[in-house]
């Protein structure tokens, strides 16, 4: 399928079914099968001398060796960078090698990061413990307040980072202010969207540099494999790619089909994990046990009307407060449940359910919790895309257990 | 649970040993014995493994059966199910399927001795005439391949019984996400999975689902004897095609339905054949008996003779030339030189499958682009 064309064609429709099916894929594939071929040569064969000469003169792009790239992790990359409309995209082995990959590439000694604080831990942890080594300052500024961000930046700023929406509070960033931010001070901006998804929201249509998914999440789909990506411009992730091919952090051929396979229902699913998430969330909202619901689609969210505007859908995660209940009596609610399973993760087609404090920051001070923001009766639950009834009823019976 | 719960729980229980979510693949051939002469729940890959056990528990479960089995390919189920025949019975068949089940029925289960015969399933006082004193099985496929004909699953299943004959239903084309044949009476349901159930194009397997206990395991006796049984990393993929099941069937019926009522009017298009069509013969029949669309099969006849149906067939740039159907991209073909090639000439004809007729399988990708590619090949 000829991506451009179809890109062309729809400039604002990246959830198009179509693209997730085809784009980035050859219409007539190695002995025309339907599908692709896994490929799992570590290296690839040249003819001749003249071959190798070509090759590294750049005037027979190709294949070398498997750090360097798969010709199955090629077509993913096309169809990730086709869907978040980007010129292209770069698979890593997980979220965490991706953002890791970037940072390293990206930053030197003496150079200053700003961060939106309500971010994924290991995201915070890699920053302030192991960048902080090689001489990289981090900044930290609460969720969404701009004007703390533009105050935190200094000439030697290089890179404004968040997510949107945050985990586990699914604060909304307004993408726009963001980016003009990062122009107005030459500095680039990085938003991890892996709680949105193209479907939901495209931030490189607001202006963002680069996007950054933990593909292990709702790209992927099935909870069955760990992948990360960054997708931006040719020009700006050229060091990012040289980068990697030194790191290694790259996919399997056998991950990277999965990953293929999965993205064909990308946008079936996601439009499934948003109803799901907008009808638990509305169920939480007027259960008489909940206290809180952190959701972007209910008109209680703090960013319901920047969400609304610039969000198809929020999405499968829906964070709430159980009212009047300590640590104990919520963990009861997480055992009771019996679709939902109890891990860490998100956005898979099985529902997951945890508790922040004990799942991610079990060894924190209950002060540092607080500066976090995770409440003793938090919940975060990512709704998979079984029928929204059953999700509900289980709930429902959990609170009464 | 409801559907697309079960057909992401069901069979999917979480590893006892590492917690995996999603439960590991055991490619052994074989398993380790707790002693000489005792049997542990596992012996050999051929007569049970963990994986292929997983997917076959979620499908006996959407199908409403006591048990499932998975097999190399749709061929290998039906050949299958047909070994419950022995010399001497008579197998019963509708007219209205898939040219490889023909060709099994009359070159290779006629030669070992059981007598077949073709009746139209579609009309039941034809139906009844055909059957004999010794009429052991009726096998029929609705929605029918390729004129998408529509055969009452109850009345046969009353038929059938009436007579002393099990009743066994295709169920490729409408899966269990729409109809439920055991629901309706059947005895046997048989799937190639290759079609919606894995849904990605990219593996081969065949089902049997037995409404009883005892017929589960007289077909289970016939597999592990037989040993086309499917393999660890195609009940994975399998698996993993299962969850998305209602979505991908109801997305796709819903642009079937609106690609069927286009042609519908277009004049280059002498007749539509799709169930959801009003003035389709089962169309009455198809809003009962299938829930929640009817299906994304659909031909078509153009007006124009067979090298012209094969230029429309050939001009398409999304819709992809292939034979097969079911999976989430969209796939067109010629029936005459195609699926049904297999068929005797005279046959083909007989049984209305015409030199103009194309057949679409209706994928994942967006209406809109699907029409436009339609549209332009028509134009071919």
């Amino acid at each position: 399928m000829n991506r451009d064309s179809l890109i062309d064609a729809r400039p604002d429709d990246s959830a198009n079914s179509t693209l997730a099916v085809h784009a980035g894929e050859a219409r007539q594939k190695l002995a025309d099968s339907i599908t692709d071929p896994i490929v799992c040569a570590s290296t690839f064969t040249f003819d001749n001398t003249q071959s190798v000469i070509d090759y590294i003169e750049q005037k027979q792009p190709r294949e070398e060796y498997g750090r360097y790239g798969n010709p199955g992790e090629k077509i993913v990359e096309e169809k990730l960078a086709s869907l978040e409309g980007g010129e292209e995209a770069i698979l890593f082995a997980s979220g965490m090698a991706a953002i890791v990959g970037l940072f390293m590439s990206k930053l030197n000694a003496g150079d200053e990061v700003v961060f939106f604080d309500e971010c994924y831990h290991r995201s915070r942890e890699f920053c302030s413990k192991h960048l902080a080594r090689f001489g990289v300052v981090t900044r930290q500024v609460p969720a969404c307040d701009y004007d703390a961000m533009e105050a935190a930046i200094t000439p030697n700023t290089r890179l404004l980072v968040s997510e949107s929406p945050t985990n586990p509070h699914l604060s909304i960033v307004d993408l726009e202010r963001f980016a003009a931010i990062g122009k107005r001070h030459k500095v680039e901006t990085l938003i991890d969207a892996t709680l949105a998804t193209p479907y939901n929201v495209r931030p490189l249509t607001y202006g963002v540099d680069y996007v950054l998914h933990s593909v292990t999440k709702y790209l992927a789909g099935h909870n069955d494999l760990l992948a990360g990506v960054i997708v931006g411009s040719h020009e700006q992730l050229d060091s990012i790619r040289n980068l990697r091919g030194i790191m290694g952090a790259v996919n399997s051929a056998h991950n990277i089909y999965l990953l293929q396979r999965g993205l064909k229902t990308f946008a079936l699913r996601m439009e499934r994990h948003n109803q799901n998430g907008q009808a638990v969330a509305e169920f939480l909202a007027a259960h008489p046990r909940v206290e809180k619901v952190y959701y972007p689609g209910l008109p209680s969210h703090r960013d319901h009307t920047i969400a609304n505007n610039t969000m198809r859908g929020f999405g499968g995660l829906v964070t709430f407060l159980v009212k009047q209940a300590d640590w104990k009596e919520t963990a009861r609610i997480v055992d009771a449940v019996t679709v939902p399973r109890i891990a860490p993760s998100l956005g898979g087609v099985e529902s997951l359910i945890e508790q922040p404090l004990v799942m991610s920051y079990y060894e924190c001070t209950p002060q540092e919790r607080r500066q976090f923001g995770i409440p003793d009766n938090m919940i975060r639950l990512s709704c998979g895309i079984e029928n929204s009834d059953d999700l509900i009823q289980d709930l429902t019976q959990a609170f009464n257990a | 649970m409801k559907f697309r719960t079960r057909a992401i729980h069901v069979g999917n229980q979480k590893d006892p040993e590492t917690g995996a979510v999603v439960p590991p693949v055991h490619f052994a051939s074989t398993f380790v014995q707790p002693g000489a002469g005792e049997w542990g729940n596992f012996d050999y890959s051929r007569s049970g493994n963990p994986t292929r056990q997983n997917v076959e528990q979620t499908l006996a479960s959407l199908e409403g059966g006591a048990g499932a089995l998975a097999f190399t390919s749709g061929m290998a189920a039906t050949h299958c199910a047909t070994m419950l025949l022995k010399e001497g019975d008579h197998l019963l068949a509708g007219t209205d399927i898939y040219g490889g089940t023909y060709r099994l029925l009359q070159h290779v289960i006629r030669s070992s001795g059981v007598d077949v015969s073709l009746a139209d399933s579609t009309q039941l006082e034809m139906l009844e005439q055909a059957f004999k004193p010794n009429t052991r099985l009726v096998w029929i496929e609705t929605p029918g391949n390729p004129l998408m004909s529509i055969t009452d699953i109850a009345a046969c299943a009353e038929l059938a019984h009436r007579h002393g004959a099990l009743l066994a239903v295709d169920n490729t084309f409408a899966t269990p996400a729409l109809t439920r044949p055991l629901e309706a009476g059947a005895d046997l349901v048989m799937h190639s999975a290759t079609k919606y159930l894995g849904g990605h194009s990219d593996l081969l397997a065949g089902v049997l689902v037995a409404g009883s206990q005892k017929l589960h395991e007289q077909l289970y006796f016939l597999q592990n004897a037989c040993g086309a049984v499917l393999s660890p990393l195609e009940s994975f993929l399998l698996s993993r095609g299962l969850k998305t099941l209602e979505l991908r069937v109801h997305e796709q019926c819903k642009t079937a339905q609106q690609l069927a009522q286009w042609l519908n009017r277009d004049a280059r298009v002498k007749r539509v054949l799709y169930p959801g069509l009003p003035e389709h013969p089962g169309h009455a029949l198809a809003k009962n008996q299938m829930q929640g669309g009817f299906g994304a099969m659909l031909t078509f006849e153009i007006a124009g003779d067979l090298a012209k149906t094969k230029q429309v067939a050939e001009a398409t740039q999304l819709f992809q030339l292939a034979v097969s159907l079911g999976a989430v991209e969209s796939l067109i073909e010629q029936p005459a030189t195609m699926s049904h090639a297999s068929y005797d000439p005279s046959d083909r004809a007989a049984h209305g499958i015409t030199d103009s007729l194309i057949r679409l399988s209706v994928g994942l990708e967006d209406l809109e682009d699907l029409r436009a590619d339609l549209d332009q090949a028509l134009n071919a």
